[in-house]
């Protein structure tokens, strides 16, 4: 059965490898994928360890779902405590590696140790070996991922790889699998670098079997085309994430020039349509319907020819408005770039985004830069940097390691212009005119991060009633309300932590689609897949004990109130553009507090964000860590 | 009138659905190598083809079985296998020009598309339409009509030009 499956403790450092079963109380408490890996990030890294040292260790977690044919079941979760904010590093990424590595027989693993050289993981079939990694070591993400199929001839082999920049410790390096799914966030490709582990491959013939298969299939069937019926789906299928930017950039909530804009003059280029030019098809991640990537070819001009898959809305902020370059081929060559590298986009489209207003206001110039004119739309600084960071050359040497050591080595005042949180840089919304946007990336436990808990259902404006019938209780539908926002922050929150733990996609759930599965339509799919049983209210307090579990770690790292706050300048500035409700607004540093101590009750934490005792004992976290795992 | 499964590459999107669902419904697991169906893949270059039995009208698997375990179901048209005479020599597999036939690593049977007896859950599921179950008519009708758009555009080329 599903919840009977194996975890893998492998020890890089004294090449012990021990597999256990995971006791089926775990997974009543934690599911699996995001929400186990963080109750392993609570119990196996210990307080105030250097993420870089051989003490961190990597999680990597399939969703207690995966293998389903149905709501991109593919998801897996890879987490250690983070190089870029020193509290929860995790990330969560869908194409076809979680289920090979069921179908290989493991479900989670525990890497800790560092390997005295290059190795990768080969997982085939219930076994586990580390090999040598020496002829992979310097080969992009592609070429890696092509050689450990060349090796194993075997077409079907799936990796988890880091390219260079998780080799030369980039901070926000990522974890890559495929042309294209990449797990972004918090760093984990550094660790994975510091760890001298190259790749995990998987390829598997076990089965994974369910409880009631039969029943599975129709439901699956039902699920599919319940989110295929949206009209977010719909246009996904058609444009990707790219879709969004029509929206946001039309309205002003897309920030431009590092944050001097809130909307992109003349940015028609960067408009979804004209991803057609070079769209040769889309692609779906595993177990997915809606099929939302672009498989792109770029058949002129310098970089050429180039075959990606992408871009998401993420890149076309990152190398689009934030950096002001209007032209979507930047967008595509870029996202190739850092695809290539294994550099999390979002991250590096922050920096470089700062670095030009830096430069602009004269903070920083030439002589910084090695002369490097980090102008606005200059797209071939821009290629140029994204090369440095990821080889830590010249001033991208300066910029490796994200937000916080690079605003110290600067100074001068920098740290105003870094759009950032806990050290992680946030997406290039605009959220000053969204107090519920707002609150999400000022409490999220990886920094400042979109994924964790954004309520992106508030924009549409929808019935008040609707709002309560989702949230429980009174909500605003004004999305430059404050007004309970809090709740729509929170029960986003514990949404996504089982959605992440269950391994299916976000976008098919309630993020941009209101009529999209939740709460009723996971515990029917995990009572069909493993005989669990659990209520709505179950499965919700499963969500707010990982969350709390995250939230503890984050604390016993340092962190506290202070931290679940915006950078200064979404109280000051208002934003200069846009439609009449977006244009002229900022967060009122007031209301915010105000938000942010009802956020803290609603969960049960006191009023510096410690979770209270009563908290603890209900959620049965009052005596971690229990090393269950 | 007997349909056809209906492969369309160029709509597929990798997503391995009709891989899972194939198993599931046949061997009650998720597991692709015990599936009818496999989506062949050039990753790097963005190619997905979706590869299945054919249900061939000169059937090589029928011609080469020596029990003569595999026999067209009249209803349907599938190529069924008749387990109870199938003694596991492979020859079906290692004739059959598509790799439509699957050795199930496990069980070591052979396993083939049998149409889900005239209701394909893998066309069920596919949301872009790269399978589908179609009569040969609207088949030979929609290609023609591929076939005939690609002329009329080079009609028109040639008109402009004149």
């Amino acid at each position: 059965m599903v919840w009977k499956r194996s975890i893998a403790y492998i020890n890089l450092t004294t090449g012990k490898i021990v597999a256990k079963p995971i006791p089926k109380k775990v997974r009543q408490l934690y599911l699996g994928g995001r929400g186990i890996d963080m109750y392993l990030l609570y119990n196996h890294v210990k307080p105030e360890v250097d993420p870089l040292s051989s003490e961190n260790v990597l999680f990597v977690g399939t969703g207690l779902l995966c293998g389903i044919p149905a709501l991109g079941s593919g998801r897996c979760d890879i987490a250690a405590k983070s190089p870029i904010t020193g509290g929860v590093g995790d990330s969560n990424v869908g194409g076809f590696f979680a289920p090979e590595l069921r179908w290989a027989g493991f479900d989670h693993l525990v890497i800790s140790g560092n390997a005295e050289k290059p190795v990768y993981l080969w997982i085939n079939d219930g076994s586990i070996e580390i090999r040598d990694a020496d002829h992979l070591w310097g080969k992009d993400t592609f070429e890696t991922q092509d050689m450990i199929r060349d090796d194993k001839g075997d077409e079907e082999v799936k990796c988890l790889v880091i390219g260079v920049a998780g080799e030369n410790l980039v901070r926000f390096a990522n974890v890559r699998t495929g042309m294209k799914n990449s797990a972004g966030r918090t760093g984990m490709g550094c660790v994975m670098g510091s760890k001298n582990l190259k790749a995990i491959a998987a390829r598997g013939t076990m089965d994974i079997e369910f409880s009631h298969p039969d029943e599975l299939l129709d439901y699956c069937k039902e699920m599919n085309d319940m989110i295929m019926e949206t009209r977010w789906a719909k246009a996904q299928s058609r444009w990707g994430t790219l879709i969004i930017y029509s929206n946001t950039n039309t309205t002003g909530l897309v920030r431009t020039r590092n944050f001097q804009l809130n909307r992109l003059e003349e940015g028609e280029d960067l408009e979804p349509e004209n991803m057609d030019r070079y769209t040769i098809g889309m692609s779906g991640c595993y177990g997915c319907s809606v099929h939302c990537r672009h498989r792109y070819v770029l058949r002129e001009g310098p970089y050429a020819p180039i075959f990606a898959e992408g871009p998401e809305y993420t890149s076309l902020g990152a190398f689009g408005t934030m950096v002001d370059c209007k032209k979507m081929e930047t967008v595509l060559v870029a996202n190739h770039l850092v695809n290539k590298y294994g550099l999390d986009t979002l991250e590096i489209g922050g920096l470089i985004a700062w670095t030009m207003e830096l430069y602009e206001k004269g903070i920083i110039d030439e002589k910084d830069t090695a002369g490097l004119k980090l102008e606005w739309g200059n797209e071939e600084a821009l290629f140029e940097l994204i090369r440095q960071i990821a080889h830590r050359k010249g001033f991208g040497n300066l910029l490796a390691d994200g937000f916080k050591t690079a605003i110290a080595k600067i100074g001068k005042g920098s740290e105003y212009y870094a759009i950032q949180i806990k050290g992680l840089s946030s997406l290039h919304s605009d959220e000053r005119p969204t107090p519920s946007l707002a609150l999400n990336i000022a409490t999220a436990t990886r920094g400042a991060d979109h994924l964790r808990s954004r309520p992106a259902i508030d924009l549409y404006g929808l019935p008040e009633e609707m709002l309560e019938e989702i949230y429980g209780a009174p909500v605003s539908s004004d999305y430059t309300s404050y007004e309970g926002k809090s709740r729509m922050v929170r029960w986003q929150e514990l949404l996504y932590a089982v959605t992440d733990s269950i391994g299916v996609c976000k976008f098919q759930t309630v993020f941009c689609a209101v009529h999209a599965p939740k709460w009723e339509e996971f515990a029917k799919l995990i009572q069909l897949t493993t005989g669990m049983e659990f209520t709505k209210a179950q499965l919700m307090e499963v969500g707010e004990r990982i969350y709390t579990v995250e939230r503890m770690f984050n604390l016993r790292e340092g962190f506290s109130r202070k931290d679940d706050t915006l950078p200064e300048r979404y109280f000051k500035e208002p934003t200069p553009i846009g439609l009449p409700i977006a244009k002229g607004k900022k967060i009122d540093k007031d209301r915010f507090e105000k938000m942010l101590d009802e956020y803290y009750a609603l969960h049960g934490w006191d009023e510096n964000g410690f979770p209270r005792k009563e908290t603890l004992e209900r959620l049965g976290l009052d005596k971690e860590p229990s090393s269950m795992v | 009138m007997q349909k056809i499964l209906y492969v369309d590459p160029e709509k597929c999107s990798g997503c391995r659905i009709c891989e899972s669902v194939c198993s599931l419904y046949h061997e009650k697991v998720c597991n692709p190598t015990r599936g009818r169906i496999h989506i062949v893949k050039w990753e790097t270059s963005g190619l997905y083809v979706p590869i299945v039995c054919q249900q061939c009208e000169t059937p090589l698997c029928e011609v080469v079985c020596p029990l003569h375990a595999i026999k067209r179901d009249e209803k349907t048209g599938a190529m069924l296998i008749d387990y109870d005479l199938c003694v596991g020599c492979k020859l079906c597999m290692m004739f059959c020009p598509f790799g439509g036939i699957n050795l199930d690593a496990r069980t070591r049977r052979v396993l083939k598309c049998n149409l889900c007896d005239g209701e394909p859950l893998c066309v069920k599921f596919c949301e872009p339409k790269a399978l589908q179950y179609l009569d040969a008519t609207t088949i030979n009708l929609r290609k023609r009509r591929t076939a005939a758009e690609k002329f009329s555009d080079l009609m028109k080329k040639m008109l402009a030009v004149v």
